[in-house]
């Protein structure tokens, strides 16, 4: 009896902290498929696809900004990787000056806020005539995930058994050869998990977008800001529940991609 | 380190066995910290470029008038424009922190300290559905949601609570903070609560034994032992929100607004780099007194003796 009791004071706190997480991702949903909502009405009058067709249409530009945002992404996580995997392997594996330096070089960024630094990268891409650009976007949106996928990539290869290395190295095959078949494939569930990430980063930003993809570069969050600034909550509804899904599958994933022995070693 | 150092010499067998007449390939000669710097080079330079000359330029750029010469003319307009945003954004962003870290203890503290499983369970698998939504997804949700007319006045008026005439809308400083709160929260418990499992349980026990209540174990045991992850995600937390454009823009249309607003506004529409820089060098510095006053007080609870 007093088992059962004690469900009330925990469901009633549970069920609103329910309503505090989803009420806005529901309602959010509600006004994607609404296609009338007036008020005083508590729930739309009229549910439909109405929207969707007109926001997937010819002449609307969600597929354009979708295929934009996807694109910077993908070339996003190339340009990370390209330049993290070296750094990470030298910073784990190698003999870096001033290594804790360089660590905490990268974490940087985090430490100010990047508003300002996105105003004036945005100034010095209008000298050299990057701005709106997708290139421009790119190294924007790659400065952004850059400690992550540094930091990750440094603590995957530091969680390579190193005895494997020293093996590959013994029976005669050479550093470059090492590292691309022993080294680089035990790292890469920890490297994927910093590309997944890096990805999704990129998808979803906007303020460096805002200020250095103007006028050319229509990423979806853009699309997303500029419907919702518009009044035409239908279409930003739709256009923020094709950028949610991504956001809450990698929610949902992250643990399985992370292996618990690469995140200790994340920063050391 | 030393690990590193059995690696280098594994790396240059020649100098073990050197043999004159065979020509080893030039790289191989390079110490190993030259290998590493060129490693290392390409993000480096992305750092430098993208980062620490924008952030000079900034900083160069505030401090120039509008002549070219040097001086503080744009943090007098900053000042005179804007002393009510500033004072505006760095409450709102505090707000959010305070009451993020509390919730966040909460949470956290009942993860680790609750003892029906099932209300864990369900806890852990709600509290982090926004931890990667982004800023921009999150304010149209809350666009919606705490307007007038949105989901949760609906709820309340079904309810019973409040009747349709009464209810009002939250999108103003209010709103802010519940969207930073509500995105923010599920970042601070994940390390709140990171820090809390991996804590030596034999103290919660024996104070437990020893007659405690929980709310006291959480308060008096628990919460002093994770103060160092507790002020990183606080700092970062603030960092963050010291940067977003979409929240104030689409929540706080009114004045006053967060200075991010500001700076977009001097920019986009005026082209005024001297003041929308002055504030970004005032957004710095309140980030940095921000942390240094988290770390100080860190420091300083850390060295007293339990």
């Amino acid at each position: 009896m007093t088992r059962a009791l004690a469900w009330i004071p925990r469901g009633i706190v549970l069920g609103l902290l329910a309503f505090a997480i989803f009420g806005p991702i529901a309602n959010l949903v509600l006004w994607a498929f609404a296609e009338r909502w007036f008020w005083p009405h508590a729930l739309p009058s009229q549910y439909g696809f109405e929207f969707w067709g007109r926001v997937f249409s010819e002449r609307g530009r969600a597929w354009n900004s979708l295929g934009t945002s996807v694109a910077i992404a993908l070339l996003t996580v190339a340009v990370s990787l390209a330049i993290s995997a070296p750094a990470g392997y030298a910073l784990a594996r190698l003999k870096v000056p001033l290594r804790a330096l360089m660590m905490l070089a990268f974490l940087l960024p985090q430490a100010f806020p990047n508003l300002p630094i996105y105003m004036n990268v945005a100034r010095v891409f209008y000298w050299i005539g990057l701005n709106g650009t997708i290139l421009g976007v790119v190294l924007v949106h790659s400065l952004h995930g850059l400690v992550l996928s540094v930091w990750i990539a440094a603590a995957a290869f530091a969680s390579v058994d190193r005895s494997l290395e020293e093996a590959a190295r013994n029976i005669g095959a050479g550093p470059l050869r090492t590292f691309f078949t022993v080294s680089l494939p035990l790292a890469a569930p920890g490297i994927m998990a910093s590309a997944v990430f890096v990805f999704l980063e990129s998808l979803d930003e906007f303020t460096g977008t805002y200020f250095v993809g103007v006028p050319d570069v229509m990423t979806l969050p853009l699309l997303m800001f500029n419907a919702s600034m518009g009044g035409n909550y239908q279409i930003a509804a739709i256009t923020a529940l094709i950028l949610l899904i991504p956001s809450v599958a990698f929610m949902l994933v992250i643990e399985r991609f992370l292996k618990a022995d690469v995140i200790a070693k994340i920063g050391g | 380190m030393n690990a590193s150092r059995t690696d280098a010499e594994a790396v240059r067998p020649a100098r073990a066995a050197p043999t004159v007449s065979e020509p080893s390939p030039a790289p191989r000669r390079l110490p190993e910290s030259v290998w590493a710097l060129a490693l290392l080079a390409p993000s480096l330079l992305l750092l430098a470029s993208l980062f620490l000359y924008p952030l000079s330029l900034s900083i160069r750029s505030a401090f120039t008038e509008r002549g070219g010469d040097g001086g503080t003319g744009n943090f007098g307009r900053a000042f005179d424009l804007y002393g009510g945003d500033i004072v505006f954004s760095g409450a709102v962003a505090c707000l959010t922190v305070a009451i993020a870290d509390i919730l966040a203890i909460a949470i956290a503290g009942y993860l680790t300290l609750g003892r029906n499983q099932t209300a864990v369970a369900w806890l852990r698998w709600l509290y982090r559905w926004p931890l990667f939504i982004p800023f921009v997804v999150a304010a149209q949700m809350m666009r919606s949601f705490l307007a007038k007319n949105g989901l949760m006045n609906n709820a309340i008026v079904g309810l019973g609570l409040l009747e349709p005439t009464q209810t009002v809308g939250f999108l103003d400083w209010r709103g802010v903070i519940v969207t930073f709160v509500w995105k923010q929260l599920p970042f601070v418990t994940l390390i709140v609560a990171g820090a809390m499992a991996s804590l030596d349980r034999s103290m919660i026990e024996a104070a437990r034994n020893l007659g405690a209540g929980r709310l006291r174990v959480l308060i008096e045991i628990v919460v002093p032992q994770i103060r160092g992850p507790l002020v990183v995600a606080s700092v970062l937390t603030f960092v963050t929100l010291m940067s977003v454009l979409s929240v104030p823009m689409m929540i706080n249309a009114g004045s006053p607004t967060m200075i991010t607003v500001d700076m977009a506004y001097r920019i986009t529409s005026l082209s005024d780099y001297g003041t929308a820089n002055a504030l970004g060098v005032i957004s710095y510095l309140m980030t940095a007194a921000v942390a240094w006053l988290y770390l100080r007080q860190g420091i300083r609870r850390d060295g007293v003796p339990p």
